[in-house]
């Protein structure tokens, strides 16, 4: 059999060829993965970046499991329009404490990836409930049933210690203040909100005075406000962080 | 390809087509072998060498301590960067004469003008239209930008601070304060009062279906709504009180609506856009706003 017919033993038995498609891609997978785990240039060396609040990390359980990442992307490429329409291009280190990180792929309503700050909770509330009542030609689905379920923080310090293994630095402090901070960050009249902002700098506090139980929709809103503002982009250098 | 090298005895030339079978047989049918055709057996070849040219030029290859540079030197960051700059370079022209012009005169330049509102008005509909509605006209709570009935005022100046600070936003130290107070719920005014007190100003508002509360109704309105709302509900803008005679509502004029506002009190909050939008980009919308109508 020449060099140049030794095809056929793939193309002639199916077994052959699985193992032989296998090896392929496990050389694809190899080459493009393991180097993200050990180059230094994977994520960029930047300022401002924290683990999520207690309340951000129960929103962004509620995030992924009503499934938002199947409209709304959270990345915004480097590319031109993407950049003049949403703002400066996504970083990875800002989905670093992600697990597993939202960037999505699909976009029937806009990117969220620097959503926070852009509207006030109040719109956020509105929005949730009824997003026709304040953008009449949305086709999003309104979750108006999140304003009725409190928060269910029963898993939250397990999962806080269980990401800690996966390298979110989260400090036995902030573990063993998660249930207070919940709680602080959805008041707005909580005292508890300075300890809180001293753990977790930028933590955007609810506003809704004389609040007695947290919803999940508090949670999910204070999520989106902190989506896209750890950076502070004036003090970035873009050339140092050319890929 | 050649057949003798394959020892597969029931391989034979096809009298018709004069191609080699594979030797397979089922039944008494057999399977021609018929070779790939040229151009695609060359097609292949060229993405072959296309891929591996692609690797030499373009960064490709994950190495110990970095990646494969490719001898362009091109990097989807750089090129961004690089695009964003032409982009601006092209505008620069006619933003540089936005950005240096005086507030004031923007408007007494056709040229300007047009520009300025181009711009506005694509930052307006990324921005503020889901507040503000695409055509400025409001919703619930959010208000119509397009009538001369202004809470903070409808200056270009009042208007920039308005744009560039926000409302009510405290993450910026010069935003707009000053707040209704919860008249109801904070028991500054028992149920009956507060009931009284919205028929009055429903009154004044001259509301067809509106019910004269009697002389209570306007005491209590001077002695609390008046220091904000002026005494005939004429509005203040240096609080953000709106104007309550007349028919520009915030947030509806049903009586539950209006008790309601008095119960709760509060204010709508706007974002702060300086820092998020450029200084130019502020000035436009400024403009854009402006010019929609109702601009003072
Ligand atoms: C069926 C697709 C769909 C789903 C699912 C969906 N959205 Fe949306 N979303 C949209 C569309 C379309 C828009 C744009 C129109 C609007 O503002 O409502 C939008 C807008 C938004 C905006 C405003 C973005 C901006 O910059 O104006 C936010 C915030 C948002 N969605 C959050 C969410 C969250 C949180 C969830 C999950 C609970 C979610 N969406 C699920 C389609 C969807
Ligand atoms: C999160 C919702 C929201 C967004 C986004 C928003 N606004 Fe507003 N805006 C408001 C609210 C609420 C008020 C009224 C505040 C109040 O009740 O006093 C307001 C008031 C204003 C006023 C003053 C109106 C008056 O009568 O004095 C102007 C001007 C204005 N907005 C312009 C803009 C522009 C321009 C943008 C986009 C850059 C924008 N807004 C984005 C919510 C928003
Ligand atoms: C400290 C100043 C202040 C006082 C006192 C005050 N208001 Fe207001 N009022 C405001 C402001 C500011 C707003 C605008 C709220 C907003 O922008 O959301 C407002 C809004 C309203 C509105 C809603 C108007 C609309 O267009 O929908 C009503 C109605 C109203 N006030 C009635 C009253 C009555 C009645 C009283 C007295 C019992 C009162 N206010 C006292 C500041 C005040």
């Amino acid at each position: 059999m020449s060099f140049w017919t030794r095809h056929q033993v793939f193309e002639k038995n199916s077994i052959i060829l699985i193992v032989g498609i296998l090896a392929v891609i496990a050389i694809g997978g190899l080459v493009e993965i393991t180097p993200l785990f050990y180059l230094k240039s994977t994520i960029e060396v930047v300022d401002g970046i924290r683990p999520y609040t207690p309340l951000e990390l129960t929103g962004r359980n509620i995030y992924v499991r009503e499934g938002c990442y199947l409209c709304h992307s959270q990345m915004i490429r480097p590319l031109r329009d993407e950049v003049e329409r949403y703002g400066h291009y996504s970083l990875a280190a800002e989905s670093m404490y992600d697990h597993p990180h939202q960037w999505g792929s699909k976009r029937n309503g806009p990117d969220l990836a620097r959503v926070g700050g852009k509207y006030s909770n109040d719109w956020q509330r509105d929005h949730m409930r009824d997003p026709r009542a304040v953008v009449p030609s949305s086709i999003m689905p309104g979750y108006a049933f999140l304003s009725k379920t409190p928060v269910n923080g029963a898993h939250l310090t397990e999962q806080m210690r269980l990401l800690r293994v996966v390298g979110v630095p989260y400090s036995d402090e902030q573990i063993d203040n998660a249930t207070v901070d919940l709680a602080a960050q959805a008041a707005s009249d909580d005292a508890g909100g300075a300890d809180l902002q001293k753990r977790y700098p930028n933590a955007v506090l609810g506003d809704v005075a004389g609040k007695s139980s947290v919803t999940e929709e508090d949670a999910l809103i204070a999520y989106l406000q902190h989506l896209g503002i750890s950076v502070d982009f004036k003090l970035y250098d873009d050339k140092a962080n050319i890929r | 390809m050649s057949v003798d090298n394959l020892h597969d005895s029931k391989i034979r030339i096809d009298e018709h087509s004069g191609t080699p079978t594979t030797g397979h047989e089922w039944d008494g049918i057999e399977e021609l072998n018929t070779p790939l055709p040229r151009w695609w057996v060359w097609t292949f070849y060229a993405t072959v060498i296309w891929s591996l040219a692609y690797c030499v030029v373009y960064p490709a290859w994950p190495l110990l301590h970095g990646a494969t540079e490719g001898v362009l030197g091109w990097h989807s960051r750089a090129a961004v960067v690089q695009d964003i700059a032409d982009l601006q370079a092209t505008r620069a022209p006619i933003l540089a004469k936005i950005k240096d012009a005086p507030l004031d005169s923007i408007e007494q330049n056709p040229e300007l003008l047009a520009a300025a509102r181009t711009v506005g008005r694509v930052a307006f509909l990324n921005n503020c239209a889901a507040c503000h509605g695409a055509g400025a006209q409001g919703a619930k709570g959010y208000p119509n930008l397009n009538t001369d009935a202004w809470i903070w005022g409808g200056k270009l100046a009042d208007i920039k601070t308005t744009i560039e600070h926000g409302v009510r936003w405290d993450a910026d130290k010069q935003t707009r304060v000053s707040s209704m107070p919860a008249f109801g719920r904070d028991g500054i005014l028992t149920p009956a009062q507060v009931s009284d007190v919205a028929d009055y100003v429903r009154t004044m508002a001259d509301l067809p279906d509106a019910i004269a509360p009697e002389t209570k109704g306007e005491k209590l309105f001077n002695e609390n709504c008046a220091a904000c709302h002026g005494v005939n509900g004429e509005g203040n803008r240096e609080v953000g009180a709106p104007n309550l005679f007349d028919a520009v509502w915030l947030y509806g004029s049903d009586k539950a609506v209006v008790v309601n506002r008095v119960n709760q009190g509060g204010g709508g909050v706007m974002p702060a856009w300086k820092g998020r939008l450029d200084d130019t980009t502020i000035k436009a919308l400024t403009v854009y706003v402006h010019s929609l109508g109702g601009g003072q």
